[in-house]
């Protein structure tokens, strides 16, 4: 198959042109779409190539996403635009209470194909309303799909399987990734929703990862492998729903597992991975699993500020030393001696 | 406009349906004893409910609020999947899993109560772009309270709809209370239907018990909305005889209120006026309410025998 070269971007706006000529129940709507293919262009050429099926809306993430539930009730596919995925917070009920909930609340009477697209992700000195991560909300909301893609031929092979897929999907883009360039296959070709990929395998330790930090994961790879450490880069690609299977046969190998994500760490992915690798992977670990996520601050605007708040290919190195170096010791402490 | 004579009877059948419905389901609930949650009910708001979805055809969508009930039955829904949800079984139209707040009925274009005050509106700009992008010819009405005009929803959505030229029927039961705050608090104007003015469209402000002039009025917002003139509002001044829920003590209301208001109850009076009208005498009337008693009856009959829920129900239908 041939390969080339392109951007995010462009593989959305592949992705977002090949589904809107396959099905004409597609449609985008959101704000400043028209003018330009949206603020990070990501849309570009396809408000010419399908007129009336790229809509400008009023500023109003409440009802872009409220009229999108609506739209996907009666039998439409809403892509909705949220400009930055920050702004999931405007449209809180039309997520959690609408769009997650209304099949189940229906009795399964109806289906609801969307995707709600969002650029996410910090790095841009874009300070903190405009730079979250925010997946973990979305993920702990039964009735959601979360997708949070890295490399150019993921997002285009996601957001194709996001578009045809029967249930509401976030589609999480990494605002640093638009310019990320990747090999693309030029045939037409979907990713399904739920596999991780191993984007570099190894054998000493496993890093779970995804969305931008593969990139930084993939660094410190290299890095561990000049120390002779091989370390197995596993990107999720889908949160919701979770390849958990990819993850067990990675840590039975590894025994050691790092997991590293942008969203900051208290009560990010990375413990709902670690609970369930201790829950039931813990006799194939010889270390703790270790999370590498951003300090529990909002993203400050300084670039200064802001690198020391994300995690860099350094945190990544001293979460494998933390990982690696220590051991289990099991302590047999008298019963007496605990009470005080 | 001329109603005609079969028009009157359907009006006055629906609006009979309707309260028989809520009535009995009143005082089930009230037995305390297979219905479980909470319960609002839509007595004294009927005229609204039956005046508007007497105008629209089963492909037309409704979207309507926590007081739902109403709406439900006079757009065309069984009432026996209806009564089931109430009682929580696994033949209510939504398995048991929505009850009173939350249920729909997608086939007969019900497409959900919402508990969540002002919600509708959104959902029904979405609905009305559907209609509007595959030239269905098809409107969207949406019912709410005036409480849900200090929402964001109303604005946006009305808005929204507007600026997309999209078939929405605003339909505002002014029934004097947001919950159990009196309307004078919350909208610092008298009529809601001069709101819409402020984005483009036409407002009217109606007598909201009076069944042949919610049905005229709204005739006229599905003719501007089906002519691709975007949305139109349709405000009716009306009453809730029970209070926000069932078992509020009302005590925010004045003596001789409620008194007053029952005076005017749309089905009460509309059953005078066609009784003097001749349109139906006191046999036709009684007919109307045994049928409509024996269709709630039979209803109950079914939620009774319908079984609970079994647990594996409740991990189908998260995804498709």
């Amino acid at each position: 198959m041939a390969v080339r070269e392109i951007t995010c971007s462009q593989a959305i706006a592949e992705a977002l042109a090949e589904e809107m000529e396959r099905d004409d129940t597609v449609f985008i709507l959101g704000e400043d779409l028209t003018s330009n293919g949206g603020i990070f262009c990501q849309f570009k050429g396809l408000p010419e190539k399908f007129p009336g099926r790229v809509i400008d809306t009023p500023i109003s993430e409440t009802s872009i996403v409220g009229s999108g539930v609506g739209a996907a009730l009666t039998g439409m596919r809403p892509i909705v635009d949220m400009h930055f995925a920050d702004f999931v917070t405007t449209a809180m009920d039309e997520i959690v209470n609408q769009m997650a909930k209304i099949r189940y609340m229906f009795g399964g009477q109806a289906k609801l194909p969307m995707v709600l697209w969002a650029p996410d992700g910090a790095g841009i000195s874009a300070a903190a309303q405009h730079s979250q991560s925010l997946e973990s909300w979305l993920v702990h909301t039964p009735g959601l799909k979360v997708v949070v893609p890295s490399e150019p031929a993921d997002v285009k092979g996601l957001l194709k399987a996001a578009v045809r897929d029967d249930d509401p999907v976030i589609f999480f883009q990494h605002k640093r990734l638009f310019k990320q360039t990747g090999p693309v296959p030029e045939e037409p070709y979907v990713i399904p929703l739920g596999k991780a990929d191993v984007k570099r395998a190894g054998s000493d330790i496993t890093l779970i990862t995804y969305s931008r930090m593969t990139y930084e994961c993939l660094e410190a790879a290299r890095k561990l492998a000049e120390q002779g450490i091989q370390a197995e880069v596993l990107d999720l690609r889908t949160l919701k729903p979770l390849d958990f299977d990819l993850i067990a046969r990675s840590v039975k190998k590894t025994n050691h597992v790092v997991v590293v994500h942008e969203a900051c760490l208290t009560g990010g992915f990375g413990a709902e991975i670690a609970a369930r690798i201790g829950e039931e992977l813990f006799e194939h670990l010889a270390g703790p699993v270790v999370r590498v996520g951003a300090k529990d601050v909002p993203v400050p605007f300084s670039p200064v500020l802001e690198q020391y708040v994300l995690p860099q290919v350094e945190d990544i190195l001293e979460g494998v030393d933390k990982a690696l170096k220590r051991q289990r010791q099991v302590l047999f402490i008298p019963r007496a001696a605990n009470v005080r | 406009m001329k109603i005609t004579k079969e028009t009157k009877i359907d009006l006055f059948t629906r609006m009979v349906k309707v309260r028989t419905f809520e009535d009995q389901t009143e005082k089930i609930f009230m037995a305390g004893k297979e219905m479980p949650g909470f319960l609002h009910l839509s007595q004294g708001e009927d005229a609204m409910a039956v005046g508007t979805c007497a105008n629209l055809e089963i492909n037309d969508a409704i979207y309507t609020t926590h007081r739902g009930h109403g709406c439900i039955i006079a757009k065309g829904a069984d009432l026996k999947p209806m009564m089931a949800e109430l009682f929580g079984r696994i033949d209510g139209c939504c398995k048991g899993r929505a009850g009173s707040m939350h249920f729909a009925d997608v086939k007969t274009g019900c497409m959900g109560s919402n508990g969540v005050v002002g919600e509708g509106m959104r959902l029904a700009v979405g609905t009305a772009f559907a209609q509007k992008y595959n030239k269905t010819n098809n409107v969207t009405a949406v019912f709410f309270g005036e409480g849900a005009t200090g929402t964001g929803s109303f604005h946006e959505s009305f808005n929204m709809a507007a600026t997309l030229k999209l078939p929405v029927i605003f339909v505002c039961s002014i029934n004097l209370y947001a919950q159990m705050t009196h309307k004078s608090v919350h909208i610092a104007i008298e009529n809601v239907a001069e709101r819409a003015a402020g984005y483009g469209a036409p407002g009217v402000t109606i007598d909201g018990n009076d069944v042949e002039l919610v049905y005229e009025e709204v005739a006229k917002a599905v003719k501007h909305c089906r002519a691709g003139k975007g949305p139109y509002l349709v405000e009716g001044k009306t009453y809730r005889h029970y209070g926000h829920y069932i078992g509020d003590p009302c005590n925010y209301r004045p003596a001789g209120e409620l008194e007053e208001w029952m005076k005017k109850d749309p089905v009460v009076l509309y059953e005078k006026k066609l009784l003097k009208e001749g349109v139906l005498d006191a046999k036709g009337v009684q007919q109307v309410k045994d049928e409509c008693k024996r269709l709630v009856d039979e209803a109950v009959e079914y939620a009774r025998k319908s079984p609970q829920p079994e647990i594996e129900e409740l991990y189908k239908d998260i995804f498709a």
